[in-house]
């Protein structure tokens, strides 16, 4: 299964649901897209939540890191909320959980704006 | 020999997978196994072979009592590991791609990589059973 998203508001904040795989290909297509999509109607206030991502590989990272800088060059910020053990892992190996601002609570999430 | 496509990612990835399974790996190996190996096939058939239908890339695998290798072979122009970008110097970390061969390295027990006859370039991953049993 690739990825599968699903966004909702909450206040200003834009809440992303993930739920499956970020991998080449569909997976990671799919996810850029929407992130695009959600910056060029004005989003700026962005949660990701990743508590149903079972699998994320290199390009899926880097997906990540291009939806955290897209957000950024508009001005915005994108959160990570609910990271699963393997997804915590690959933030630490790679050296982004310094980039990332992590949560693990949605409404301290959605209040850290 | 797997066509160099995205697909045949996924089949190497499965079949590495379910030869760990059958060997006895617990689920996190099984899954680092998983990552490792799909990252070195998508360097095969994106960056070695670059989707050239004429190219293929060698899967194989190869399972004994205490671990299971894994060689991915593919029929590119090759590459230098010190040309490979630090991933995690600062100014490569907000990089979209580079990371993959940082990723095998931090899930695999040994990882061997040469230049392939006449061309190409070898990929050899090993994990060991029990290797956190101490």
């Amino acid at each position: 299964m690739s990825v599968k998203l699903n966004t909702r508001q909450v206040g200003d904040v834009t809440v992303i649901d993930a739920a499956g795989r970020i991998t080449l290909g569909e997976g990671s297509s799919t996810f850029r897209d929407s992130i695009r999509d959600l910056v060029a109607k004005g989003n700026k206030k962005v949660v990701l939540n990743l508590a149903e991502v079972s699998y994320i590989d290199s390009s899926g990272i880097g997906e990540l890191v291009s939806a955290f800088t897209t957000v950024a060059n508009q001005g915005g910020s994108l959160k990570l909320l609910n990271l699963g053990k393997r997804v915590q892992d690959l933030l630490q190996i790679t050296k982004l959980y310094t980039v990332f601002e992590v949560h693990e609570d949605e409404a301290a999430a959605v209040r850290s704006f | 020999m797997l066509d160099s496509t995205l697909d045949s990612v996924d089949t190497a990835e499965t079949a590495v997978v379910e030869a760990a399974k059958a060997m006895g790996f617990d689920e996190d190996d099984q899954h680092k196994l998983g990552i490792a190996v799909r990252e070195c096939m998508v360097n095969a058939v994106v960056h070695g072979n670059c989707y050239n239908a004429r190219k293929k890339v060698h899967l194989a695998i190869v399972p004994a009592p205490d671990r299971l290798t894994v060689t991915v072979t593919d029929q590119g122009n090759g590459f230098e590991m010190h040309q490979v970008p630090d991933p995690l110097a600062e100014e490569n970390i907000l990089r979209h791609s580079g990371r993959g061969i940082l990723l095998i390295q931090a899930f695999m027990d040994e990882v061997e990589v040469r230049k392939a006859q006449p061309s190409g370039t070898e990929v050899r991953l090993v994990m060991y059973l029990h290797r956190n049993s101490g």
